[in-house]
C-alpha cells in the first residue's frame, strides 16, 4: 500500500524481539558525568573477577547534560571552607536540604577536578600580573598550587568543548570497553523475588537492533539525569529541542527507582532557570566574569531598588543574603515582567564596554585597549560556544553583537533536576559517620542506613541529578559523587556476598512488556490509512504534547507566570491518570519510537510525583519557580521539612509525608 | 537549530551500518537511508543542536541551520575541531564574519590516566582514591 501508513524511521521494530540475558554483581545505569565517576573509582575497590557493566542509551563520549561541553566548573571548593559551601547552598535552595549530603560531596568535588585536568581539561589560569590565561598556556596545575580564574566563589573558567570526551575516556579505560555497552535503553529496574526490598537487575532494549536485554545484578547505579520536556517549552516548533537542559532526560532516573519502592524526596521542587530569550545560553559567566546587570523595559538597574529590598525580606533569613537566591531573583523578575516593565535584559553592552573603559582610564594605549577587546570579546563567545552553540547562532542570525547591544533574558518553562540548581530527587542515605545525625524511624525518615547514597531500596543507588535535597553539584560534584557511589557499591556486594539475584518474571515476559508498543502497532496499523492517526492507538509524539498541555496550563507552567492552585493541581493529577492509562496505548513502529515511547511513560510519572508533591505542601517554599495562590507564601513555620514520598510496588499506592530538616552546619551566623 | 546534511558530501561513512552521526548523536537523532547511503536528522525538533554530530563527521557534511521558530535566516555558526583546538566561525545574517579558535585538551587522545591496577585501602570507611584524611564539619548547629 503505497500510503504514509508505514513506519517513519529507517530501523523497523518487529513484534518479537531477540533476548539477551546478562549476569554481573554491579550494573551502571546511565553515561553521564555521574557514571563515569563511579566508572573510574570502582575498579580501585572492586575485587578480582567482580563483573561490572555500564549500560548507556547514547554514547559516552557524547552523552548526559555535558555532552556538548561547558565553559566553566561551578563547584570547586579551593579555598573555601566546606561549612561556607553547605550555607550557601542551604541558603540558595531555601532552607530545606540534606546538609550531611551537601558536605559529604564538598569534601571529594575537588579531587575530580585534579582529575580532569590532568587528564587534559584545559582549565583557565590567573598569570602573576593577575591577567586570564587560557587552559592551555603553561601554568601551574591545580595539584601543583595553580591559581583558577575564580569568577564566583564556588566557579571557575575552563576551556570546555571536550569536556565529557576527556572525563569519559579513562571511565571507559577502566571499565574496559567489553564492559560498556551503548545504544541500550534500560526502562525498568526489577526487585529480588525472593528477598524484600531488594534490587535484582533491569530491562531494557537496543535501540539499533530488536533486541531485548534482561540484566541481573546484586546492586545497581541509576543515574541517568533529570526531565526535560515536561511542561510546555516556550518554543514549541523545531525550537522546542533548544531545552535549557539536555532534551534527551526523560525523568527516568526518578521513574525508575520510584517504581521499585525507593522513596523521594523534594520532588515538589523544580528549576526555572532565566536564561537568554530563546537560545537559552548561560548567564553566570555574564553576571559573574563580566559583572554585568540586568535592566528592565524602562532601562532601570531594578535589582538594587528600595522595593526589591523590601520585598526580598518578606522572604527572610534566605532573602537577607549577598547572593539572592536563585528562585527569588526569578521572583524579582516576574514582578517586573507581571507589572509590565519588561522586557528584562542582560546589559551585555554596558558590561564590557566598563572593562574598556576601565583599561582606558587606567592609561592603556587604544592599540593595547584593541588587543584586551578581542581577547574580551573571545572570552563572551567562547561561553556560548563551548556549551549552548545555538544561542551564537541565534545572535548570529539576528546580527546581535553583544558590545553593541544587550539581550533579553526570560525565566524558562521548568525543568526537574537535583544535581545544578534544584534538588528534587530520590532519598539516600549519607556517610555512615558519628556526625551525620541518627535518626529513628523507617529508612523514608532516616539520614544514614549503612551504605552512603543508598536509596531505601537495598542495592540500589543513585547519584547526580539522582540524589534530592542536595543541590549544587553540577559537573563536578556529580562526578564525585558517582566516585562516592562506587565504593559503596563494592561494599555492598562484600557485605552480601551470599546473595543471589533471582528475577519474579522470566525474560519473555519482559520482553513482551518492553515491545508492546511495537506489538499494539502491527496490531492496529492496517485500521487507518496514516499511521499516525489510528483510533486504537496514540503516538509518543501527541501523548508528549498533551502532557506538556496539561502541566503548563494547571501544574504552574509559563502560561499561568508557574502560578497553580489546590483546585488547578488535582485537575492536572486528574489528567495524569488518564495519560498514565493511555500511555499503555502508545505505538512504536520503529526502533526510534520505541524509544520516545518509553521515555514518555517516564516523564508522565515523574510529573506525576512533581504535582503530588506540590500538592501536599501547603505553602509555597519556592517563589518564582512556582506560587500556589491557596498558600501564597514560604512558610517556615510549618513546612521547613522535606516531603517525601513513597510507591509501594505491591499495594500501587502513594504515601507522601513529612520529614524533619536537620540543621548540622551552625544557623549564626546563616550565611 | 537542527543539522542537515549536505548529500553531496555525504557517503554514509562508505557502507558501514553504523555511521559517526549515528555513533554519536546523544538523541538518537542521526540515521543511514541505506538505499540512499546518505544521513539524515530523523527528528529535528528534538535537536539540541549540540553539534556533536557536526564536530565528528569525517566529511564536513553536516551543518545547522536556525530553528525555524526563531532564529532569522542567513547566520551560520561552524567548527573545525582537531585534537587540542576548535576553530569557530560565525556568519551574521548580515554577512560579517568572526573567527575564534580554542583549546579543548592539553593531552593526547588516549592518554588520559585510568590508574590501571590501582587500588584503595580500606572498604570501610569514606576515602576514595588519591584522597587524604577526610574532615568533618567543625561548625556545629
Amino acid at each position: 500500500m503505497a500510503l504514509p501508513n508505514k513506519p517513519r524511521g529507517e530501523l523497523k521494530a518487529v513484534p518479537n524481539p531477540e533476548i539477551q540475558e546478562h549476569e554481573c554483581d554491579v550494573l551502571i545505569v546511565g553515561g553521564g558525568m555521574a557514571a563515569c565517576g563511579t566508572a573510574f573509582e570502582i575498579k580501585k575497590w572492586a575485587p578480582e573477577g567482580m563483573k561490572i557493566t555500564l549500560v548507556d542509551k547514547a554514547a559516552m563520549e557524547r552523552s548526559g547534560a555535558v555532552a556538548q561541553g561547558l565553559s566553566a566548573i561551578n563547584t570547586y571548593i579551593g579555598e573555601n571552607p566546606i561549612e561556607n559551601y553547605v550555607k550557601m547552598v542551604r541558603n540558595d535552595l531555601m532552607g530545606v536540604v540534606r546538609e550531611d549530603l551537601i558536605y559529604d560531596l564538598g569534601r571529594h568535588v575537588d579531587e575530580s577536578v585534579k582529575l580532569f585536568e590532568e587528564w587534559g581539561l584545559p582549565i583557565w589560569k590567573k598569570d602573576d600580573k593577575g591577567e586570564n590565561l587560557d587552559g592551555a598556556k603553561p601554568a601551574p596545575s591545580l595539584r601543583e598550587g595553580g591559581t583558577p580564574v575564580r569568577t564566583g566563589k564556588w566557579q571557575i573558567m575552563i576551556n570546555g568543548e571536550s569536556y565529557k570526551c576527556i572525563v569519559a575516556e579513562p571511565a571507559k579505560k577502566a571499565l574496559g570497553e567489553e564492559n560498556c555497552l551503548e545504544r541500550i535503553f534500560i526502562v525498568k529496574m526489577l526487585l529480588d523475588k525472593n528477598k524484600e526490598n531488594t534490587i535484582a537487575g533491569a530491562v531494557g532494549f537496543s535501540v539499533r537492533e530488536n533486541k531485548v536485554h534482561v540484566f541481573k545484578c546484586k546492586t545497581a547505579l541509576v543515574a541517568c539525569g533529570g526531565a526535560v520536556n515536561i511542561f510546555r517549552p516556550r518554543s514549541t516548533g523545531e525550537g522546542k529541542g533548544r531545552a535549557w537542559y539536555p532534551v534527551w532526560n526523560a525523568g527516568s532516573t526518578y521513574t525508575m527507582c520510584a517504581q521499585v519502592g525507593a522513596t523521594l524526596t523534594m520532588m515538589e521542587n523544580r528549576f526555572t532557570p532565566a536564561r537568554f530569550k530563546d537560545g537559552y545560553g548561560p548567564v553566570g559567566a555574564w553576571f559573574l566574569l563580566f559583572k554585568a546587570k540586568v535592566q528592565n523595559g524602562l532601562g532601570e538597574f531594578y535589582a538594587n531598588s528600595d522595593a526589591v529590598k523590601g520585598e526580598l525580606e518578606k522572604f527572610m533569613p534566605y532573602g537577607g543574603s549577598a547572593v539572592t537566591p536563585t528562585c527569588l531573583r526569578n521572583h524579582l523578575m516576574l514582578n517586573e515582567l507581571k507589572a509590565g516593565r519588561g522586557p528584562i535584559y542582560m546589559a551585555t553592552d554596558v558590561a564590557l564596554n566598563a572593562f574598556l573603559e576601565e583599561r582606558r582610564a587606567a592609561g592603556m594605549d587604544e592599540k593595547e585597549v584593541k588587543k584586551f577587546w578581542k581577547h574580551l570579546e573571545s572570552e563572551a563567545w567562547e561561553d556560548f560556544l563551548d556549551m549552548s552553540v545555538g544561542q551564537a547562532g541565534l545572535w548570529a542570525g539576528a546580527n546581535i553583537e553583544p558590545e553593541k547591544v544587550g539581550s533579553e533574558i526570560m525565566p524558562t518553562e521548568p525543568y526537574m533536576l537535583g544535581s545544578h540548581s534544584g534538588c528534587c530527587g530520590i532519598w539516600t542515605s549519607g556517610p555512615d559517620e558519628d556526625w551525620v545525625p541518627s535518626v529513628d524511624g523507617p529508612r523514608s525518615h532516616q539520614y544514614k542506613w549503612g551504605y552512603n547514597r543508598m536509596t531505601t531500596v537495598n542495592g540500589l543507588f543513585t547519584a547526580g541529578d539522582g540524589v534530592g535535597a542536595s543541590g549544587h553539584k553540577f559537573s563536578s560534584g556529580s562526578h564525585a559523587e558517582g566516585r562516592i557511589v562506587a565504593k559503596q557499591m563494592v561494599k555492598y556486594c562484600r557485605d552480601n556476598a551470599d546473595f543471589t539475584p533471582e528475577l519474579s518474571q522470566t525474560a519473555q515476559e519482559l520482553a513482551d512488556e518492553i515491545y508492546a508498543p511495537v506489538k499494539l502497532y502491527h496490531e492496529h496499523v492496517g485500521a487507518s490509512t496514516a499511521a499516525d492517526v489510528n483510533p486504537n492507538y496514540c503516538k509518543p509524539a501527541g501523548l508528549m504534547m498533551r502532557l506538556m498541555k496539561a502541566t503548563d496550563e494547571y501544574g504552574g507552567g509559563v502560561a499561568t507566570y508557574y502560578m497553580t492552585s489546590g483546585k488547578l493541581l488535582n485537575i492536572c493529577l486528574d489528567l495524569l491518570r488518564m495519560l498514565r492509562e493511555d500511555a499503555a496505548k502508545m505505538a512504536a513502529g520503529d526502533l526510534h519510537e520505541l524509544l520516545r515511547a518509553w521515555e514518555n511513560y517516564h516523564r508522565i510519572w515523574c510529573v506525576e510525583t512533581h504535582i503530588r508533591h506540590i500538592e501536599f505542601r501547603k505553602e509555597s517554599r519556592y517563589p518564582g519557580f512556582y506560587y500556589r495562590s491557596d498558600f501564597p507564601t514560604c512558610d517556615d513555620e510549618n513546612w521547613k521539612a522535606f516531603v517525601n514520598s513513597t510507591f509501594d510496588p505491591k499495594t500501587q499506592e502513594w504515601k507522601c509525608e513529612k520529614v524533619e530538616c536537620i540543621n548540622i552546619v551552625e544557623t549564626e551566623p546563616w550565611i | 537549530m537542527p543539522s542537515y546534511v549536505d548529500p553531496e558530501k555525504c557517503d554514509g561513512c562508505k557502507g558501514g551500518d553504523k555511521t559517526a552521526c549515528m555513533y554519536i548523536c546523544p538523541n538518537d537523532l542521526m540515521v543511514l537511508n541505506v538505499e540512499e547511503m546518505k544521513a539524515y536528522n530523523q527528528e529535528p525538533d528534538a535537536c539540541w543542536e549540540c553539534y556533536s554530530c557536526v564536530k565528528i563527521c569525517p566529511q564536513g557534511a553536516i551543518m545547522v541551520r536556525g530553528y525555524d521558530d526563531f532564529v532569522p535566516m542567513g547566520g551560520q555558526v561552524h567548527p573545525m575541531r582537531s585534537s587540542d583546538s576548535i576553530m569557530w566561525t560565525v556568519k551574521f545574517r548580515n554577512g560579517n564574519m568572526k573567527r575564534f579558535k580554542f583549546p579543548i585538551r592539553t593531552t593526547a587522545e588516549g592518554a588520559a590516566n585510568e590508574y590501571p591496577g590501582q587500588k584503595g585501602e580500606s572498604l570501610d570507611d569514606e576515602r576514595l582514591l588519591l584522597e587524604a584524611e577526610l574532615p568533618t564539619p567543625q561548625k556545629l548547629a
